[in-house]
């Protein structure tokens, strides 16, 4: 199969870019996204040129490291796969022109071409996407009983990879998909009872100071989500949060 | 956690929620909540239209007689209208601080018109708001208004069923109150449903149910609200003119 491609090409984070067209010929159809940018960058290689830089790791839709907004949807989420990794070329039209940009938010600064840093979720988790547990051997994993309905739904949260895609979906750059998925993944199991309050609080705080927008619930986030996350999340998350801080403000601990 | 080893002086918790995304979110749909209940009960009190003039005039006449009451209440509207605007813009300046570089091509999958317009339909609703208050509150922008007087029981009331027929039989006035209510019904196909998601009283079940009659009430009114203008640019009040 043959494409157009036209690629976002930026040399460093605060150096302008530019979309730069390429044609990326006589690509297989069962070549993954992420391989067809390989055999595109092959070609440009042997041609003394500059590769194209993206994000990549596991390649199983698993790590949440690839990213890319394709044809003005992250993940080519629209052609109904997952992520970018997972996309196939037979997704796509013999000849078709596809636009790829990196995943656009102020808090993802772009480290050239399609590659982003998005160290800001790490901080967003180091703020309280955690619980604390004492080390030493496992306990009986059954002694802690969890409703089936509670364990499905944590689960359902649990499903978040943090690849961004909901960040570079949303109209405006807002992170609620992911924060209201780790904070409801750990609020809704035993383990994470007890830092319950401080762990919505926490996390809330340095997502606003990150400098993400604010939901206006135009659900594009769940829209393309690779693992599914529904938004039903943001809205427990704000209800939370709202009982948290009226806790904290009547002066209860926890 | 770490130690904190700032001396800035602690925001009180109440301050950091107020101003956190969640908290300047719930305001807008808590404020959002008083608006909705506002212009339904205004169109209700609209609605006493088609039961005569003696009806709506001496309904009128009540509420004026609420005297210092009434201004109570439109001081109390009027802050609930500042704050929806004031957190709105916030919100607004903030979101659009948070994405420096546009998309070159951004195709949305789940965004609706009206979700999209929200600012431009609010915008258009606060002017029109001006207009209307201009219009049939202080009655300037057709000064006559101020003497149409008539007789309820004996009493002389200001004649509020004249002043409507007279004021919508003006064409181009009947378009704007029925553009601007289209853009309120725009507002609120995604304002109803989004402020219980905001509110946190939403879950995946309820949610298309909201969405549902959340529309359906924001057209509901539309309707309701445009059937008057309608109805005197179709002839109904024009024994008043006389
Ligand atoms: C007068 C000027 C107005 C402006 C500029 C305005 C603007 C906005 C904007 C931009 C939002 C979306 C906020 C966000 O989610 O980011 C919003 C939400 C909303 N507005 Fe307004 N609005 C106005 C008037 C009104 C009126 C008159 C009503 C009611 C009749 C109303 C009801 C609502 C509701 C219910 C929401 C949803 C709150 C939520 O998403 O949780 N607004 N408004
Ligand atoms: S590379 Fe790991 S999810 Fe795509």
């Amino acid at each position: 199969m043959n494409f157009h491609l036209k690629v976002w090409r930026q040399k460093a984070s605060n150096a302008p870019g530019k979309l730069e067209s390429y044609e990326a010929k006589n690509i297989p159809a069962e070549a993954s996204f992420l391989e067809m940018l390989d055999i595109v960058n092959d070609d440009l290689v042997a041609k003394g040129q500059e590769p194209i830089a993206f994000d990549h790791d596991c390649r199983e839709g698993i790590c949440g490291m690839c990213s890319a907004v394709i044809n003005g949807v992250p993940h080519g989420k629209d052609r109904g796969v997952g992520t970018t990794c997972q996309l196939y070329m037979r997704k796509f039209q013999d000849g078709e022109t596809i636009t790829i940009e990196p995943f656009r938010a102020g808090s993802f600064p772009i480290i050239r071409d399609l590659s982003t840093n998005r160290a800001a979720f790490d901080r967003i988790i180091q703020a309280g996407g955690f619980i604390s547990e004492r080390s030493g051997s496992a306990p009986e994993a059954n002694s802690v009983p969890i409703p089936k309905t509670i364990a499905d739904e944590a689960m359902d949260a649990a499903a978040c990879i943090g690849c961004g895609a909901c960040v570079a979906a949303c109209p405006n750059s807002s992170a609620m998909l992911f924060v209201s998925a780790k904070v409801n993944h750990l609020n809704l199991l035993p383990q994470g009872k007890p830092e319950k309050h401080r762990r919505v609080l926490g996390m809330v705080k340095q997502m606003d100071a990150e400098g993400f927008g604010n939901c206006s619930n135009y659900y594009e986030c769940e829209a393309v989500c690779p693992a599914h996350v529904p938004a039903s999340f943001i809205t427990s998350m704000n209800r939370e949060y709202t009982v948290a801080a009226a806790r904290k403000s009547a002066g209860a601990t926890g | 956690m770490g130690v904190s080893t700032s001396s800035a002086k602690s925001v009180s918790p109440l301050a950091a929620w107020l101003f956190s995304s969640i908290g300047k979110k719930t305001v807008v749909a808590v404020t959002g909540i008083f608006l909705v209940l506002f212009v339904c009960g205004h169109l209700l009190g609209n609605l006493t239209f088609f039961l005569g003039p003696d009806i709506i005039n001496s309904y009128a006449k009540h509420l004026r007689d609420l005297g210092p009451f009434l201004w109570v209440i439109r001081a109390g509207l009027l802050a609930i209208l500042v704050l929806h605007i004031f957190f709105t813009v916030s919100l607004w300046k903030e979101n659009h601080a948070a994405r420096p570089e546009k998309y070159v091509v951004k195709n949305h999958v789940k965004a609706t018109i009206f979700s999209r317009t929200m600012r431009l339909s609010g915008l258009i609703v606060f002017a029109f708001v001006i207009f209307h208050i201009l219009h049939y509150t202080a009655r300037t922008i057709d000064p006559a208004f101020q003497h149409y007087e008539t007789d309820l029981h004996g009493e002389m009331v200001h004649n509020v069923y004249k002043m409507m027929v007279v004021g919508f039989s003006v064409p181009w006035v009947s378009a704007i109150y029925i553009v601007s209510l289209g853009l309120l019904a725009f507002h609120l196909s995604h304002g109803i449903a989004s402020l219980f998601q905001t509110l946190g009283l939403s879950n995946k079940q309820l949610r298309p149910r909201f969405e549902f009659a959340g529309r359906a009430l924001a057209w509901l009114l539309f309707l309701g609200f445009t059937s008057i203008p309608v109805a005197v640019l179709l002839g109904v009040g024009r024994e008043a003119l006389k």
